[in-house]
C-alpha cells in the first residue's frame, strides 16, 4: 500500500539522488571520472538503482506513478552522462590534436625535386605542335651512313659544302660512317620508307667538330620538318613556320625569309622569327634554315619531281632555348649542373 | 669575304653616310649575311710630323727614352714635345704622330706627364697603326716611300681610313668572292648602274698589238686523267711584263685595301696578283720569268713526283694532282700553291702572269689532300668565271706597268683553251608561281633573270617555256629550281604569302615515343634530375660495360675518341662536375643512344644518288653499329638529408633497383632481380634485371675503385637499362582481373632457410606453392643470428618473414583456408630450400 506521504517522500529522494548525480557528472573532468560518477549515481548500488529496486514494495496501484518518477530521474541522469561524455571526448580530442601540433615550416623533405631537361621538354613541346596538325615524329640513327648524311641530300663528295660540314668520321675511315651533322638523313629515310604524302618532324641529336663556346656545341639538338605532297609551295613552308612561331612566341610572332644556300633545298632560305618577348624589346632573331626540297633529293628517294614537291626546315633546339630564355651561355645546357635543370622543373 | 667600301664604290655608287649599314641591308636581301664591319679602329687627329731634334735621356731602369721636338704643322699646333721609347729614327725623319684626342682602338691618346716631360702626343709604330707586326719601331715615312706634307692626315695617306664589310658567302657562290661579284649583286639588288671591272681592264690593256706575232711562249695542257670527265685546265692565259722594279713599295692605297680585305701586304708583285684576285675573283700567279726553264705545261703528276711549295714544305704528289710544270718538272700545284723555285723575289725583273681556269673538283681534292686551303683554291673549288681570265691577266699587267715600272710585252703572251658554253635551261612560264606560291609576274621573272646576267629566249608558245642561259660566272645555276631561286631572291622573298598546309590525319606519337616520355616524366617526378651527356668517352669508359665500342677518326679530344656503349660512365663525369660545385647529393638520370660495334659495319662503296638505290643496296647501308636507347640513373650522397626528427639516409643499391623497376613498370613490366657479377660493380651489390629470361639491365653500387677513380664518394648507386629492349618487350594489352569486393585474410609467414638462399627465390617458391588465393606477398623481415642472440637460428641460417594477403574471388576465406594456403606455399619452399616454419 502507499500513501501520498510516501509518494512525496519518494519524489524527494529521487530529486535528491538526481541532483547529487548531476553534480557529480558536472564535476567529472575526465572520461574516467565520468565513468566513476556514472557507477556511483546510476550503477548497481546507487541511490537511484536502489529506489528502482524498491518499486516492488510499492502498492501496485501506485507503482506506475512511482516508476515514472524514478524513470524520469534516471533518464535525466543518463542524458547528462551522455552529454558530458561528448564534451569530455571533444575536449580530450582537442588536447590530443594540440599535442600533435608540428611546425609546418620545418617538416622533413623526403624526396628531392627532380626535373626534366629543358632541351628535351622543348623537343616535346615543338613536336606536339606538329602532332596537333596531324604530322608524325620520325627518328633515325645518330651514327649514320655517309650516303644518308650527304650524297642522298645532294651534297656530292666533291662539293665544298661537304668539306665545310665539320663532320665526325667513324672508324674505320674507309667504311663511310659519320655522326650525322644534321637530322636531315631522317628526311631521306622517311621518303624512302613512308607512304605519301609525308608530313613529319625529326628531332634529335647532331654532331659537328665545333669547339665549345657560348654559342657552339659539338653535340646539339635539331628539329627538322619535311612535307612532301602534291602542290606544296614555299607559301606552305612560311605558313607552317608562322603557325609554330605563334604558338611558341605569341600571336604577334612572324617569320621572315632571307635567301641562303643549302644543298638539299632549292630555293633555300634563312628564317628569322619576330620574337615579341625578347629581352630588350621585340626583334628579329635568326632561327634556322629552310627551303623547297631539291629535285635531286626527291630523285634519290625515287620520287618524281614532276608530281611531288616538298619543303623542309630545321632549327636548333639549343638556340631556341637560348633566345627564348635569354640564356647567355649554351655550355650550361650540357654540363649537367642540376641547378640549371631544376630551375625549369617539369614545365617549359 | 671582306669588302673594302672604297673599292666597291669604284663599281657601284654607295651612299656617303652610313655606307656599311646600308650595304649590309642591301646584301642581306639577296642572300649575303653580314659577319662583321672592319676598320675605323684608328680615329684622328693622326698626322704626318717631322722630327726636328731630340735628346736621348737614360732612365734609372736602364731604359733610354727620347725627348723629341716634332713639327706637326701650323694647323695642328706647330712644334710639340713628345716622349718616345723607340730609337730607330733620326732628326729630319717624317713620322706619324697621334695627337691628343685621337684613338688607336680603345687606347685614347692624351697629353700626359711621363719621364719628367709632358708628352703632347705619340709617335706611332707599325704595330700601333695595325700595318704590320714585324717590328716595334717607328714607321719612317721616307723609308716606306710614303709621300705627304707635314700636318697632312696620315690615315688617308696610309689607306687606314677605310672600312670593310665582311659577309658570309655560301659555297655555291664562288663569283661573290670578288669585288666584281659583290658589285654586280649590289647593282642587281638596288638597280644602280654597275661598271664591270673586267671590261675596264680589257679596254685599258687590250690584247696588245693584234698584228704582232705571239710571244712564242710555249704553253700546253696535257691532261691524261681527267676527273669525272672534266679536264683539269680549260683555259690558261699568260701575259708578260718586263723591266719591273720589285723594290718599289706597295702603294698605301693598295696595301690599305688588301689589309681591309684581310690579306697582308707581302711585296709589290705578290700584292698585285692578290689585289686582282680580290677585284675580279680570278686567282693569279706571278712567275719569275728568269727562273722558268722553257714554257709551261699543265699535266697530272707522275708516280713518285714531289714538289717544294712556297711555304717550304716538300710534298709527295698524287697522280690526281694537277701540276704546272716547266722543263725541270713541277713548279706549282695548279690552283693551290706555287713552287718555291720560280717565285718572284726582290730581284725579279720579268714576270709571267698566269690566269687559268682549273676544274673545281681537281682543285678541291688537291686542296684537301695537301691540307692547303689557299685563297686561290677556295675560289677554284667554288667556281671561277672562265670568261674573266684574260681580263684578270690584263689588269695585273696594267698594275705591273703602272706600279712596278714595267713594260707590257707587245705580244699577247699566250692563251690556250677557251670559255665553255653554258648549258641552257628550259623552264615553263609560271613555274616560279607554282613552286613559290607567290604572285611573281612573268615580267618580274624575266627582269630578274636578265639582272643576274642570264640570257632569256622564248620557247614554244603552245606550252610556253623560256630557254634561259646562265652567265659564265654562275655554274651553280643548273636547273629550273635554281632559276626560281634567283627570281625569288631578286623579286623578293617577302612576297611569299603564308598558307598552312593540311596534312592527312596523323597517328600521334608512336608507342615507343610515348613510353620514352613516360619514363622520363616518371623518373623526374620521383625526384631525379635529367642530364644530357655528350657521348664521347675514353676507351676505358667505352669498354667498362663490356660491349664492343666504336671509335671516331677525328675526335676533338684524343682522350675521348670513343663513343659510349653505356650511359653510366659519362654520367659519372657529370656527377663529378656537380660535386666540384658543392652539390653532393645527386639523383641523375639520362635517356640516350649508345653505340655498339657490329661486325663489318659500314660499306666500302658509296652508292650514287641520281636515283633511288636498289633495295639490297639500301639494306647494306643499314649495316651500322647498333644504337639502342638506354635509360640510366646515378645516385650518390644522401637521399634524405638530416632534418628535425629525421636522420640522414644515403642512396644505395635499393634506390637504384627501385628506379629500374619504376622504368620497367612504365612499360607495364615487372623486373626480376637476380644477384650478379659485373667487373665494374660491387661484387656483393650487383643485380641483373630481367624480363622473363631476357637480361634488360643491371643495377648496383659501383666498384669502390671505379668510384675513387672518378673522384666520387665510395657509394655510388647506378642502374642502366636497355630502353629499346624494354619497349620491345613492353606489355601489349592486359587480361584484367575482376576486383573482388570480398574481404581479404592476412597472415604472416616466418620461415628459416640457409643464409645464402636469395629471399626472392623463397618468395617465388611461396607464391608458386600458395597459388591463386595468394593475392600479395611482401618480405617484411630478414633476421639473422647475432653474436649473443641466436634467436633459435643456426649459424648459417636466416629467418625470413613475409606478409601474405589471401583472397578468393567468390567468397570470404576462413582462417583455416588461409592457413592451409600458406602451408602449401611453405611446402614448396621446403622442397626447394629446406625451409622450416619458424615457431
Amino acid at each position: 500500500m502507499s500513501h501520498p506521504d510516501e509518494n512525496a517522500d519518494l519524489g524527494a529522494r529521487v530529486d535528491a539522488a538526481v541532483t547529487a548525480a548531476l553534480a557529480a557528472i558536472e564535476a567529472a573532468q575526465t572520461t574516467a571520472e565520468l565513468q566513476a560518477a556514472k557507477a556511483a549515481h546510476n550503477g548497481q548500488g546507487s541511490e537511484l538503482a536502489s529506489l528502482n529496486g524498491s518499486l516492488r514494495e510499492i502498492a501496485p496501484e501506485d507503482r506506475k506513478a512511482a516508476g515514472q518518477v524514478i524513470g524520469a530521474g534516471r533518464g535525466r541522469v543518463g542524458e547528462a552522462i551522455t552529454a558530458r561524455q561528448g564534451e569530455l571526448a571533444a575536449a580530450e580530442e582537442r588536447a590530443q590534436l594540440e599535442a600533435e601540433r608540428v611546425d609546418v615550416t620545418a617538416v622533413p623533405r623526403i624526396r628531392s625535386a627532380g626535373g626534366r631537361h629543358p632541351l628535351t621538354m622543348l623537343v616535346d613541346e615543338m613536336s606536339d605542335v606538329f602532332i596537333g596538325m596531324g604530322w608524325e615524329v620520325a627518328e633515325g640513327p645518330e651514327l649514320e651512313h655517309e650516303w644518308y648524311n650527304f650524297d642522298a641530300l645532294n651534297v656530292d663528295p666533291d662539293h665544298p659544302a661537304r668539306g665545310e660540314s665539320d663532320t665526325f668520321y667513324v672508324a674505320p675511315a674507309d667504311r663511310h660512317m659519320v655522326l650525322r651533322t644534321q637530322t636531315s638523313p631522317v628526311q631521306m629515310r622517311s621518303m624512302l620508307t613512308r607512304e605519301l604524302p609525308i608530313y613529319i618532324v625529326a628531332p634529335g641529336r647532331v654532331y659537328r667538330t665545333d669547339d665549345i663556346d657560348a654559342t657552339h656545341l659539338p653535340v646539339f639538338t635539331q628539329i627538322e620538318g619535311l612535307a612532301i605532297d602534291k602542290g606544296i609551295t614555299m607559301a606552305h613552308l612560311r605558313g607552317t613556320l608562322e603557325h609554330l612561331a605563334r604558338i611558341m612566341f605569341g600571336e604577334e610572332a612572324k617569320i621572315r625569309l632571307r635567301p641562303n644556300y643549302f644543298p638539299f633545298t632549292e630555293p633555300s632560305a634563312e628564317m628569322d622569327v619576330w620574337h615579341p618577348g625578347m629581352r630588350g624589346g621585340p626583334r628579329w632573331v635568326e632561327w634556322g634554315g629552310c627551303g623547297m626540297v631539291n629535285p635531286n633529293v626527291l630523285r634519290a628517294a625515287g620520287l618524281d619531281p614532276e608530281v611531288y614537291s616538298g619543303f623542309a626546315f630545321g632549327m636548333g633546339i639549343e638556340r631556341t632555348l637560348q633566345f627564348r630564355y635569354q640564356l647567355d651561355d649554351m655550355r650550361d645546357m650540357i654540363e649537367g649542373d642540376v641547378r640549371f635543370t631544376e630551375q625549369f622543373g617539369m614545365v617549359i | 669575304m671582306r669588302i673594302p667600301l672604297s673599292w666597291l664604290a669604284e663599281h657601284v655608287e654607295l651612299p656617303k653616310e652610313n655606307a656599311a649599314e646600308w650595304l649590309h641591308a642591301q646584301l642581306v636581301r639577296v642572300g649575303f649575311e653580314e659577319e662583321a664591319v672592319h676598320g675605323g679602329e684608328l680615329r684622328g687627329p693622326i698626322v704626318v710630323g717631322r722630327v726636328l731634334e731630340f735628346v736621348d735621356e737614360p732612365q734609372k731602369n736602364g731604359k733610354v727614352i727620347r725627348w723629341c721636338q716634332v713639327d706637326v704643322g701650323e694647323a695642328n699646333g706647330g712644334v710639340r714635345g713628345i716622349v718616345c721609347g723607340a730609337l730607330n729614327f733620326v732628326a729630319g725623319d717624317r713620322v706619324v704622330v697621334t695627337l691628343p684626342g685621337s684613338a688607336l682602338g680603345d687606347f685614347e691618346i692624351a697629353a700626359r706627364k711621363t719621364y719628367g716631360h709632358v708628352s703632347d702626343g705619340m709617335i706611332a709604330s707599325v704595330r700601333e697603326l695595325g700595318i704590320g707586326d714585324d717590328h716595334d719601331g717607328i714607321l719612317r715615312l721616307d723609308e716606306a716611300g710614303i709621300e705627304g706634307e707635314v700636318g697632312a692626315d696620315a690615315l688617308a695617306l696610309l689607306g687606314l681610313d677605310g672600312q670593310a664589310v665582311e659577309i658570309n658567302v655560301t659555297p655555291d657562290r664562288g663569283y661573290a668572292l670578288s669585288i666584281r661579284g659583290i658589285a654586280r649583286e649590289l647593282a642587281t639588288a638596288t638597280g644602280r648602274p654597275f661598271t664591270d671591272p673586267a671590261d675596264t681592264a680589257r679596254r685599258a690593256v687590250g690584247r696588245g698589238d693584234a698584228s704582232a706575232a705571239p710571244s712564242g711562249f710555249p704553253l700546253a695542257v696535257q691532261d691524261d686523267a681527267p676527273i669525272r670527265g672534266n679536264v683539269g685546265c680549260s683555259r690558261f692565259v699568260v701575259r708578260i711584263v718586263r723591266g719591273i722594279d720589285q723594290s718599289r713599295p706597295t702603294p698605301a692605297w693598295m696595301a690599305g685595301r688588301l689589309r681591309l680585305a684581310g690579306m697582308r701586304s707581302i711585296s709589290l708583285g705578290v700584292d698585285i696578283t692578290n689585289y686582282v684576285m680580290l677585284e675580279l675573283g680570278q686567282p693569279l700567279h706571278g712567275y719569275d720569268l728568269g727562273k722558268l726553264r722553257g714554257g709551261i705545261t699543265v699535266r697530272r703528276a707522275q708516280p713518285g713526283e714531289r714538289i717544294t711549295t712556297l711555304d717550304d714544305v716538300d710534298r709527295a704528289l698524287s697522280e690526281e694532282d694537277l701540276l704546272i710544270t716547266d722543263d725541270r718538272g713541277a713548279i706549282g700545284i695548279a690552283g693551290v700553291m706555287g713552287g718555291a723555285e720560280t717565285e718572284m723575289d726582290a730581284s725579279t725583273t720579268e714576270v709571267a702572269i698566269e690566269a687559268a681556269t682549273f676544274d673545281a673538283v681537281t682543285i678541291g681534292r688537291a686542296s684537301r689532300r695537301h691540307r692547303l686551303i689557299s685563297e686561290a683554291s677556295k675560289r677554284y673549288e667554288r667556281g671561277v668565271d672562265p670568261a674573266v681570265a684574260d681580263a684578270a691577266a690584263a689588269r695585273a699587267a696594267q698594275l705591273f706597268v703602272e706600279l712596278a715600272g714595267g713594260t707590257l710585252d707587245t705580244a699577247y703572251g699566250a692563251e690556250i683553251g677557251g670559255v665553255p658554253e653554258m648549258q641552257p635551261i628550259s623552264i615553263p612560264v609560271g613555274f616560279w608561281r607554282t613552286l613559290m606560291g607567290a604572285d611573281y609576274t612573268d615580267d618580274e621573272a624575266r627582269a630578274a633573270l636578265l639582272a643576274i646576267g642570264a640570257r632569256v629566249e622564248d620557247g614554244a608558245t603552245t606550252a610556253p617555256t623560256w630557254t634561259v642561259t646562265p652567265p659564265t660566272w654562275r655554274p651553280d645555276i643548273v636547273d629550273r629550281e635554281s632559276l626560281v631561286e634567283e627570281i625569288a631572291r631578286i623579286v623578293g622573298f617577302d612576297r611569299i604569302p603564308s598558307v598552312l598546309p593540311v596534312a592527312p590525319p596523323g597517328r600521334g606519337l608512336t608507342r615507343a615515343q610515348r613510353l620514352r616520355r613516360a619514363v622520363a616524366n616518371g623518373l623526374a617526378a620521383s625526384g631525379l634530375t635529367e642530364v644530357l651527356v655528350a657521348p664521347f668517352v675514353s676507351e676505358q669508359q667505352a669498354r667498362m660495360a663490356g660491349a664492343e665500342p666504336v671509335r671516331l677518326e677525328n675526335a676533338l679530344d684524343a682522350e675521348r675518341s670513343w663513343l659510349r656503349t653505356a650511359l653510366v660512365p659519362g654520367m659519372l663525369d657529370t656527377a663529378h662536375r656537380n660535386l666540384g660545385r658543392g652539390l653532393t647529393d645527386l639523383a641523375l638520370f639520362e635517356l640516350g643512344r649508345v653505340f655498339h660495334a657490329v661486325d663489318g659495319h659500314g660499306t666500302a662503296e658509296l652508292p650514287g644518288a641520281a636515283a633511288r638505290p636498289a633495295d639490297d643496296v639500301l639494306a647494306e647501308l643499314d649495316r651500322l653499329p647498333a644504337q639502342p636507347d638506354h635509360a640510366a640513373v646515378v645516385l650518390l650522397g644522401e637521399r634524405v638529408r638530416k632534418q628535425p626528427g629525421r636522420p640522414a639516409e644515403r642512396f644505395g643499391i635499393a634506390d637504384a633497383i627501385e628506379s629500374a623497376e619504376r622504368i620497367a613498370r612504365t612499360a607495364g613490366l615487372e623486373l626480376e632481380v637476380r644477384q650478379a657479377q659485373r667487373d665494374w660493380l660491387h661484387p656483393g651489390r650487383a643485380a641483373e634485371l630481367l624480363v622473363g629470361e631476357t637480361v634488360v639491365g643491371v643495377a648496383g653500387e659501383l666498384l669502390p675503385a671505379i668510384a675513387a677513380e672518378a673522384d666520387l664518394p665510395r657509394v655510388v648507386a647506378v642502374a642502366e637499362l636497355d630502353l629499346s629492349a624494354l619497349i620491345r618487350l613492353a606489355r601489349v594489352g592486359l587480361e584484367t582481373q575482376v576486383i573482388a569486393p570480398v574481404p581479404a585474410a592476412t597472415q604472416d609467414l616466418s620461415l628459416v632457410v640457409p643464409i645464402d638462399v636469395p629471399a626472392g627465390e623463397v618468395r617465388r617458391a611461396v607464391r608458386e606453392g600458395a597459388g591463386a588465393l595468394l593475392e600479395h606477398i611482401a618480405l617484411v623481415d630478414d633476421y639473422r643470428s647475432t653474436g649473443s642472440d641466436h634467436g633459435g637460428l643456426g649459424e648459417h641460417e636466416k629467418s625470413l618473414t613475409f606478409a601474405l594477403r589471401f583472397r578468393a574471388a567468390d567468397r570470404t576465406l576462413t582462417a583455416a583456408e588461409a592457413s592451409e594456403t600458406k602451408l602449401a606455399g611453405l611446402a614448396v619452399a621446403t622442397e626447394r630450400f629446406g625451409a622450416k616454419l619458424r615457431e
